[in-house]
């Protein structure tokens, strides 16, 4: 499997998600910076998380206007996974690969702490190591991860089962004391219609490595790599 | 200001800060009356804040050297070896004054400040830590100022990207007109690619990186080395503003550079801005600098060159590189969208030449401007001894249950969980956060290794007023007991030294004895200091802060594999075990600060004996490493059993505990300060036992774990559950009032 990482100015996540991929790829992923159009033939992007562009004017819309994303956008309609995680999440959002938009969270701080996740769709090359309803833990650490969209577009994401994460209580109830941000309908990460881009908030690339405390992260890149090797 | 101010009043010179015996010195230095600009200069780098005039005297005796420093103190940060050709590079700074004027900018400064001081020397900063320090709770403005500095600390290092893992956090009256924020950030870097800051080479260019320079902080450094009064608000302007996300793309653009062989010497632009960078570089190389002002990158027009040299603008370098490698090392600022200006020049000449529109504006001598700094022995006296409390004395009054004593202990300020400050700090990113807050010492792997660096910050303020020398020590051994009980060797420390007005005798007291009982811990422990910081004048309206020497302490865990053991109990049925001597020393101690009315800080603090802080740390630290113990903590605020509820907590396991029979009130042994301490759990408790007698050192059990309650029996019980919503929900209910 080749994997790009999108490098923006402002990215810190960036080495945590190269870390991960190594892990489960057993090779390096390309660091391709966000001011160089020429993205290579890839079979996965990641756009990590960080603070692109300091998230001044709004989180994730800057960096939405770099030379690269217009062709990551055009990647992404010709069907090669795209996957956003926190501030990558508000970069899709941001540049329309996916709807509604990261508000600032409901407590008005930033938070970082592991939360709870029901995994809510599994036939996608990032979650076909999950099982459906399976509660994983995994850190959060956003000021903006508040999602909103209008009660269409919920219901869409719904009907169309492109929620593919929501946050949970240890015991899998989705109640409004286990969602950390207020984001509507506990909603942690959706896809696009194609299932091929999926944005979350939560860092799967935190708890990938059992000396930092989980591994509930680790199938999302193990998965990865067994679909997208199958594929090439 | 400006630079056509025909004469120099003795007013001009009281606004500068400097008396009239150290302008008598300016006009020895200078041969003649100084212009503005010069002026300026003179009174920045005279100020406390850069000359450590008060304290460098007593600086001085700190033990500097083992055969793991690399560097000690008078860099940007020290240097230790942490083997495989790694160093870490670590410092703690103050940023007290501008936190308490404005403190989100404030303290989001000063991490910044911290930062760069670590990544100009060549290293990554992989962890900061913080030490904070507060009024009382009930003061009207603690809220905001908790509220404001812990965004302010998460807003700067979350966009940095670099994990604040973990600090201190107290509160008390003498903080309330002056709160203190020591920000402490450690790095890695390969030992063969550290960075100093002497500039070398006739005609070498000086090139200016990173942000514009404003009008923002002019005078900062003068303003961290006065007394606040009722118009402290007015200093608002003084307070730099910072921008995480020029400083983000700062680190990596001189990373990047770093990792070329352009640089010959780089400093960091921090309080008095350009004039002390550049003045430091031009003495410790021996040279000169001349400077063109009119190429400094500024973002208001008509700046001065007063205003220009005493800008504290953040996020700004200043470097001297190798002839030839200019446009190599221009195009890799550009690319991070960085300014990068040529400035000036390396001269012959040791003097700062300071041109604007081609006029000469400035023209000091380096030498003395730098050697001839006042240098003063203030006058102190000893601070009066305070008489130790008899345990039955200290307790006169105070008829409360232990278990009833240790729920309102768990939930006092000063003792309650942080949780509510470090979930606002990325604690996680970089992704070799081993251990995260709420333990004895943070844990932070050494990237793609398995060695690991253990962190603390630490210091306990009630003790040093009571008796500074003690307090002293007990600072330093407090913070290497932490990096031991969680199974690191402790190799050095970074010391922050936040002090009231040391014209005042009593006050060079305090500092005179910190310093010598921290002399006499380093000294004891092996444990020298490598960098630090001083911020005296903690003052407001002639009330000084509790004497507060905090140490930030570094120790190196081998193998993160095999070395690790937890604050929290790991199984049931372990042993507990208490290593050391407990005597029941109630005075100063939190079980009187929360329940006395009469005798709150009242007493001598604990003592603190070296030997046996050796002595029972290093048989401790060998349990660990060699997988004896299934848990260990320290034993300090609180008591043994405010530690033990800790563990329990930590661990989500119970405890059955039974006090021995020593004669002394329980309440004593429960809660008495003695040092030297640590709890150990154990399913071998008579191996244990022995391995302890053959080598000398107390230990004993008292109980064991299990369940989901602690008790001590005869219905004196307190369910985890509820512990832990005591011991979690004050700092969040305090703060959710508005």
């Amino acid at each position: 499997m080749k994997a790009a990482v999108i490098v923006s100015p402002g990215s810190n996540c960036d080495r945590d998600v190269q870390v991960a991929l190594r892990q489960s790829a057993g090779s390096d992923p390309i660091m391709h910076w966000h001011g160089d159009a020429n993205l290579p033939d890839v079979d996965l992007i990641v756009v990590p998380g960080g603070f692109s562009y300091g998230d001044y004017l709004r989180a994730g819309a800057l960096a939405a206007q770099s030379p690269v994303i217009r062709e990551v956008v055009a990647r992404a309609n010709q069907g090669v996974p795209v996957l956003g995680i926190c501030n990558g999440f508000q970069i899709l959002t941001e540049c329309g690969l996916l709807p509604g938009v990261l508000m600032r969270n409901a407590g008005l701080k930033f938070i970082c702490r592991d939360v709870d996740l029901r995994v809510e769709a599994t036939d996608t090359v990032f979650t076909r190591d999950y099982v459906n309803g399976q509660i994983i833990r995994i850190p959060v650490a956003h000021n903006e991860g508040n999602y909103f969209a209008d009660d269409d577009t919920l219901n869409r994401l719904d009907g169309e089962d492109r929620v593919a994460f929501r946050y949970c209580s240890p015991e899998g109830a989705v109640t409004a004391a286990d969602n950390p941000n207020g984001a509507a309908r506990n909603i942690a990460g959706i896809l696009n219609e194609g299932r091929n881009v999926l944005g979350m908030m939560p860092h799967p690339e935190r708890l990938a490595d059992a000396m930092l405390g989980g591994t509930d992260g680790r199938p999302m890149f193990d998965g990865l790599v067994e679909a997208l090797a199958t594929a090439a | 200001m400006n630079e056509t101010t025909p004469t120099i009043t003795p007013e001009i010179v009281a606004e500068h800060g400097l008396t009239p015996e150290e302008y008598e010195r300016v006009l020895r230095i200078m041969g003649r009356e100084p212009k503005m600009t010069e002026l300026g200069i003179f009174s920045v780098m005279w100020s406390e804040h850069c000359s450590y005039k008060s304290s460098k005297f007593w600086l001085k005796k700190l033990p500097t050297e083992a055969p793991w420093v690399i560097c000690g103190p008078g860099e940007n940060a020290g240097v230790i070896d942490i083997g495989d050709g790694k160093a870490c590079i670590f410092k703690m700074e103050s940023h007290n004054h501008p936190s308490f004027i404005e403190p989100y900018q404030g303290a989001a400064t000063g991490v910044g400040g911290i930062m760069r001081d670590v990544f100009t020397m060549g290293a990554r900063p992989v962890a900061n830590m913080n030490a904070l320090r507060f009024g009382a709770p009930e003061h009207p403005k603690t809220r905001h100022l908790v509220s404001g500095v812990v965004a302010g600390i998460g807003g700067y290092g979350n966009c940095m990207g670099i994990p604040t893992v973990g600090g201190e956090m107290n509160f008390d009256p003498s903080y309330n007109g002056n709160i203190l924020v020591n920000a402490m950030t450690v790095g890695i870097a390969d030992q063969d690619k550290i960075f100093y800051s002497a500039a070398a080479g006739l005609g070498n260019a000086v090139v200016y990186v990173g942000s514009k320079t404003g009008r923002d902080g002019i005078h900062g450094a003068t303003m961290a080395s006065a007394e606040f009064d009722d118009d402290s608000e007015d200093k608002r302007p003084t307070v730099q503003v910072g921008d995480p996300f020029t400083e983000k793309l700062l680190l990596e653009a001189c990373l990047e550079l770093m990792a070329t062989d352009a640089i010959i010497a780089i400093q960091d632009m921090g309080a008095a801005g350009l004039t002390s960078s550049s003045v430091e570089m031009s003495d410790k190389g021996g040279v000169g600098i001349e400077f063109d002002l009119d190429q400094v990158p500024v973002r208001e027009e008509a700046m001065t060159p007063y205003e220009i040299m005493l800008s504290e603008s953040q996020e700004r370098m200043l470097m001297v590189v190798k002839p030839g490698r200019e446009d190599m090392a221009r195009a890799i600022f550009e690319k991070w969208e960085l300014d990068f200006a040529i400035i000036g020049r390396v001269t012959d000449t040791n003097r700062l030449v300071l041109k604007s529109g081609g006029e000469v504006v400035c023209d000091i001598p380096v030498p003395p401007l730098v050697a001839e700094a006042p240098e003063y022995e203030r006058p102190w006296v000893p601070t009066p001894p305070s008489p130790v409390l008899a345990a039955a004395d200290a307790l006169a009054g105070i008829d409360i249950s232990p278990t009833e004593a240790l729920a309102k202990l768990v939930a006092s300020p000063d003792l309650c969980s942080r949780r509510w400050v470090w979930e606002q700090y990325d604690h996680m990113v970089m992704g070799d956060t081993v251990r995260r807050p709420g333990g004895d010492a943070a844990i932070v792997r050494v990237h793609g290794t398995d060695r690991a660096l253990a962190i603390t910050t630490d210091c306990t303020p009630r003790y040093c007023v009571a008796d500074p020398v003690q307090g002293g020590r007990q600072a330093v051994a407090e913070a290497w007991r932490n990096l031991t009980a969680s199974g690191a060797k402790p190799l050095a420390i970074t010391d922050n030294m936040n002090f009231g007005n040391p014209e005042r005798p009593e006050i060079m007291g305090q500092f005179a004895g910190c310093i010598e009982g921290m002399t006499e811990a380093c000294l004891a422990l092996d444990f020298p200091v490598v960098s630090g910081n001083v911020s005296l004048y903690n003052e407001t309206n002639g009330t000084g802060i509790l004497p507060t020497p905090a140490i930030g302490g570094v120790g190196l865990i081998e193998d993160v594999n095999d070395d690790l053991t937890g604050t929290g109990f790991a199984a049931r049925d372990d042993a507990i075990v208490v290593i050391g001597d407990t005597a029941g020393h109630l005075g100063r101690s939190m079980l009187l600060r929360v329940f006395s009315d009469s005798q709150s800080d009242a007493g001598a603090p604990p003592p603190v004996d070296l030997d046996a802080e050796r002595r029972n740390g290093d048989f401790v630290r060998d349990l660990i490493v060699n997988g004896r113990v299934s848990a260990c903590h320290d034993v300090s605020d609180g008591g043994i059993l405010v530690a033990i509820a800790e563990m329990a907590l930590s661990g989500g396991i119970g405890a059955d505990i039974s006090p021995p029979d020593t004669g002394m009130p329980a309440l004593a042994w429960l809660f008495g300060e003695d040092q030297a301490r640590y709890i150990v759990t154990s399913n071998a408790p008579d191996d244990l036992l022995a391995a302890a007698k053959s080598a000398g050192i107390p230990a004993i059990v008292v109980g064991t774990t299990g369940g989901a309650v602690l008790t001590m029996g005869d219905g004196n019980s307190i369910s985890l559950s509820d512990l832990r919503n005591a011991h979690e929900s004050w700092l969040p209910d305090y703060m959710a009032v508005v």
